[in-house]
């Protein structure tokens, strides 16, 4: 009766696909269930591990899980980091809080974790020869620390000394390019960095789509452009090399916005590259971004290929335990020893129907607070799926720091989980036997202050399947 | 104790420890995002507070078919929430682009906010036809035309041969795309001999008798009209599982009418759906239907459009046919006991099939069995979206769009091709050549074993 599987993964973000990845490999069936398409079309593209120590390390050692926002004294301290960004990511991780989820998969993990996901992305991605952080310009002009980039990426560092021009485009307006060279340079990079903003070449609509450009430049269609007094006809890539040359005074490199193909964005680059005797790099873009696409698209691959099911379109809502009792419902335990209850299934809600998809092993990869794997209103915060426990202050007020930019307690919101990423509940014990969370879902790290998220995703997702795996195949 | 144990859900229904058991309006009207609440002087669908959940990250553009291939058309963040503010002032009308989306409703599965924009765009589809586009112009009659298929195939499929005799006459496509601008491109569909309904006639109808066991089949137009085979497989697949079908009397689904605006022509339809479809529901039927479409429809656009009584338990109830075997039978179990000799097929998920999240149903299921298999052939639009590639002034974007798919299909192994979805086939087909079957057809054939009636 019913969809079954050996292990079913919610989520199908990074951390989703990971650790979905990494069960399959195993040896396990395994069912992704996601509620939309791939959050990861919105994603970067960067993998950071760990770019920042956590300001949240002082006040997590003074005691887990009160919450007590930091007082003002302390914040003003904080706020200006006086460490900078950390030169390699793997030295820290001994040192952060005991909360941190890569204090339970330990370095070892995020090593592995790393190793799959340089194996699933190949000559697309760089960064893996060294565990140093790489400095990668963002389009605001700020300078990030990650540990692998897109090769697209790779002429851009911002530790290369070479002199670089941006260029952005009319309609492409999420990349100011002399806005973000004057940052860049405020910021202290060693070169020199000045920006242009030209027309994208041909006659497109004014709104046209990111992936509208992506999409020329990967078939090189033809366009027109206007010469002195006549039209011609020149391959677009041409032609856009045409445009950039009479801003180019001399710089060494140049940067576009990340629009540089969907497909090849490779060979896009060393086309432009010829044509303007200069190394060419993408700059990374916030939404719909497209290396954030090209990375979907690795990961999708690579999990089809181990044999990944996908069901996509509806949301899980709750869950069955063994005696087919609902999520929630059931009191079976309660004394809390150890000895968790079982979920037999997840249901998925479509239009008010609940189709269950039973497995013998779950994964919660929903996401936090922007994801909405961590759901909260203004009286509390919740994991709505399984409602597992999310450690918070009753008072909402202590919440958030004042600073818009402070330390703030919700950026850290999440399930805790035992050393197996089993999420536990208010006593510390195991809510569920056969339950993992991996990714943002889970509590204790700020992702966005540190820029750990896709490295916690990773070795978290990795380590959740393999120990789901191990559990269905032994 | 842990808060997983306590209740989640105040609201949740009486039964629902039975997953299949929610049959209470309420799950539906809860849930679903009710403007009238938030404006209640308004007596009209006002759709601005979803449109606030927006927050231009531009997705749904990103995964526009049509957007794709045709420049000048501006994306489903423009026709949804944006044209949705626009229009607050009364001296807005319509962008006239909305009639150039197909509502292949993938906007609603990329968006990462949960905005309603295929409802936007099918409410603001049916107020342009309404107040904006002239009666008496080639495009609404053509469009009628169109969007009311069954009235035309109800007529044609009573002289079979002689419709489908004058339908391929090259006189009749010139004067079809010159006069009516229904593209001569493509090769009108056939009807057969002898309808779905009349089959069952004839066959007596249900031949098993079941109280527990019951299944209301939704048939849609084109299984009755042109491909009965597919409602025959239906029946013998599920009488086999020993369902008794019935067969309520039905009307179209209403998707080519959400597509073209005509939203009382599918209003009209809907009524009579939902009230037969609910009377078979209170005698213990849950619905089926072997068109995505219709399914759709049935779930998701009835509540979003419509207040029938009733239509909330019919889309609770509505399954597409193998996703209800699925769930209620070991079809998997059967399937690896069973062989055929169907060999290798190029699968195309449709739209509607990936909008209810099945769209890696049937390359599951013939991966389970022996002597068949199916290729993904991969994200891509078929690009005729029902009627959209029968215009004649779309059929350029429709096969751009398709061109992908088409590409794939000509990659993979096989030499048949594989969908749930009656106009993806036709434009599958129409494509590459290649005969197209239904999943149900392959299940038949692996269960019930052909010749058998």
């Amino acid at each position: 009766m019913a969809i079954e599987d050996d292990v079913t993964v919610v989520g199908g973000g990074l951390a989703g696909m990971t650790a979905a990845l990494a069960a399959a490999r195993d040896g396990a069936e395994v069912r992704v269930l996601s509620h939309k398409d791939s959050t990861l079309k919105s994603a970067s593209g960067l993998v950071d591990v760990l770019g920042y120590r956590p300001r949240s390390a002082a006040a997590d050692e003074r005691g887990a899980g009160s919450d007590e926002s930091a007082n003002d004294a302390d914040r003003g301290e904080e706020s200006s980091p006086a460490d900078g960004p950390l030169a390699d990511p793997f030295d820290a991780i001994p040192d952060l809080p005991e909360s941190h989820p890569y204090r339970t998969v330990g370095v070892e993990g995020v090593r592995d974790a790393l190793a799959l996901f340089d194996e699933v992305v190949g000559d697309r991605y760089r960064g893996s020869h060294t565990d140093r952080n790489a400095l990668v310009p963002t389009h605001v002009g700020s300078v990030k620390p990650t540990a692998r980039y897109p090769a697209t990426a790779a002429a851009g560092l911002a530790s290369d000394d070479r002199s670089a021009l941006l260029v952005g485009f009319e309609t492409v307006t999420d990349f100011d390019a002399p806005l973000a060279a004057a940052h860049l340079e405020s910021a202290g990079v060693p070169f020199a960095a000045r920006g242009a903003t030209i027309a994208f070449p041909g006659d497109f609509r004014v709104d046209a789509k990111i992936t509208r450009f992506a999409d020329a430049l990967d078939a090189n269609e033809r366009v027109a452009v206007e010469g002195d007094g006549y039209t011609t006809e020149l391959p677009v890539r041409t032609a856009l090399a045409e445009a950039v040359k009479p801003h180019l005074r001399g710089e060494e490199r140049v940067g576009f916005p990340a629009i540089l193909g969907q497909h090849d964005p490779a060979e896009v680059c060393a086309d432009l590259e010829s044509e303007l005797g200069a190394a060419v790099f993408e700059v990374p873009m916030g939404p719909p971004s497209l290396p954030g696409m090209r990375l979907e698209g690795a990961f999708l691959a690579a999990c089809r290929e181990a044999g990944v099911r996908f069901t996509t379109g509806n949301p899980v809502v709750d869950y069955e335990t063994g005696d087919g009792t609902s999520g929630g419902s059931g009191d079976e335990t309660g004394d809390g020893d150890g000895d968790a209850p079982g979920i037999a299934a997840v249901r998925v809600e479509r239009n008010g129907a609940a189709i269950p998809f039973h497995a013998d092993q779950f994964v919660l990869a929903t996401g936090g607070l922007v994801g909405k794997g961590i759901d909260s209103d203004r009286e509390s915060v919740e994991e709505p799926i399984f409602d597992c426990h999310v450690p918070h202050s009753r008072d909402r007020y202590d919440w958030f720091a004042d600073d818009a930019f402070g330390d703030h307690p919700f950026a850290r919101f999440g399930v805790e989980t035992d050393d197996d990423l089993r999420p536990l509940d208010r006593e510390g014990d195991v809510e569920f036997s056969n339950l993992r969370a991996a990714g943002a879902v889970l509590g204790g790290y700020d992702f966005a202050a540190e820029k750990s998220g896709a490295g916690v995703s990773l070795a978290t997702g990795v380590a959740a399947g393999r120990s789901a795996a191990r559990e269905v195949t032994r | 104790m842990s808060d997983a144990e306590q209740p989640t859900d105040a609201n949740e229904p009486e039964g629902a420890s039975d997953p299949n058991d929610v049959r209470e309006e309420e799950t539906v009207a809860d849930d679903e995002f009710e403007p009238v609440q938030v404006f209640p002087e308004s007596e009209e669908m006002d759709l601005r507070p979803g449109s606030d959940d927006c927050y231009k990250c531009s997705t749904c553009d990103t995964n526009c078919p049509v957007a794709e291939v045709d420049d000048e058309f501006p994306g489903p963040k423009f026709q949804g929430p944006e044209q949705w503010r626009l229009k607050r002032k009364d001296d807005r009308d319509i962008d006239d682009s909305v009639m150039s989306c197909s509502n292949c409703m993938r906007c609603d599965s990329s968006c990462p906010s949960d905005v309603p924009l295929s409802q936007m765009h099918n409410t603001a589809r049916g107020e342009y036809v309404e107040n904006q586009m002239d009666k008496f112009s080639r495009e609404y009659v053509r469009n009628r035309i169109l969007a009311n298929y069954r009235t035309m195939a109800e007529l044609g499929s009573k002289v079979p041969r002689l419709t489908n005799f004058v339908m391929g006459n090259s006189l009749v496509q010139t004067f079809n795309e010159k006069v009516l601008g229904i593209t001569s491109e493509r090769e009108f569909p056939e009807f057969a001999d002898q309808t779905f309904r009349e089959w069952w006639r004839e066959r007596g109808g249900a031949k098993v008798r079941s109280d527990e066991k019951r299944v209301a089949y939704f048939h849609g137009c084109y299984s009755n009209y042109n491909t009965p085979e597919v409602g025959k497989s239906m029946v013998r697949l599920f009488e086999y599982f020993g369902y008794e079908v019935v067969v309520p009397p039905q009307k179209c689904s209403g998707t080519p009418m959400f597509a073209n605006g005509m939203l009382d022509d599918a209003e009209r339809a809907a009524e009579t759906n939902v009230r037969e479809l609910a009377a078979a529901i209170e005698d213990g039927a849950d619905v089926i239907a072997s068109c995505t479409s219709c399914s759709m429809s049935l779930r998701q656009e009835y509540p979003e459009l419509f207040s029938f009584e009733g239509t909330a338990s019919v889309a609770a109830r509505t399954y597409e046919a193998l996703e209800y075997l699925r769930l209620h039978e070991d079809l998997e179990a059967e399937l690896a006991e069973a062989e055929v000799d169907a060999g290798e097929f190029a699968y195309h998920a449709p739209c509607h099939a990936r909008n209810q999240g099945l769209a890696g149903q049937a390359v599951e299921l013939l991966d389970g069995l022996s002597g068949a298999n199916a290729e993904d052939v991969g994200e891509s639009c078929s690009g005729i979206s029902g009627t959209y590639g029968w215009k004649e002034e779309k059929y350029e974007t429709s096969m751009k769009i398709g061109e992908e798919m088409f590409d794939h299909m000509e990659t993979t192994d096989a030499e048949t091709g594989m969908t749930e979805c009656p106009t993806c086939a036709m434009q599958m087909e129409h494509g590459t050549g290649y005969e197209i079957r239904h999943p149900l057809e392959v299940m038949d054939e692996a269960l019930v074993g052909e010749g058998r009636h």
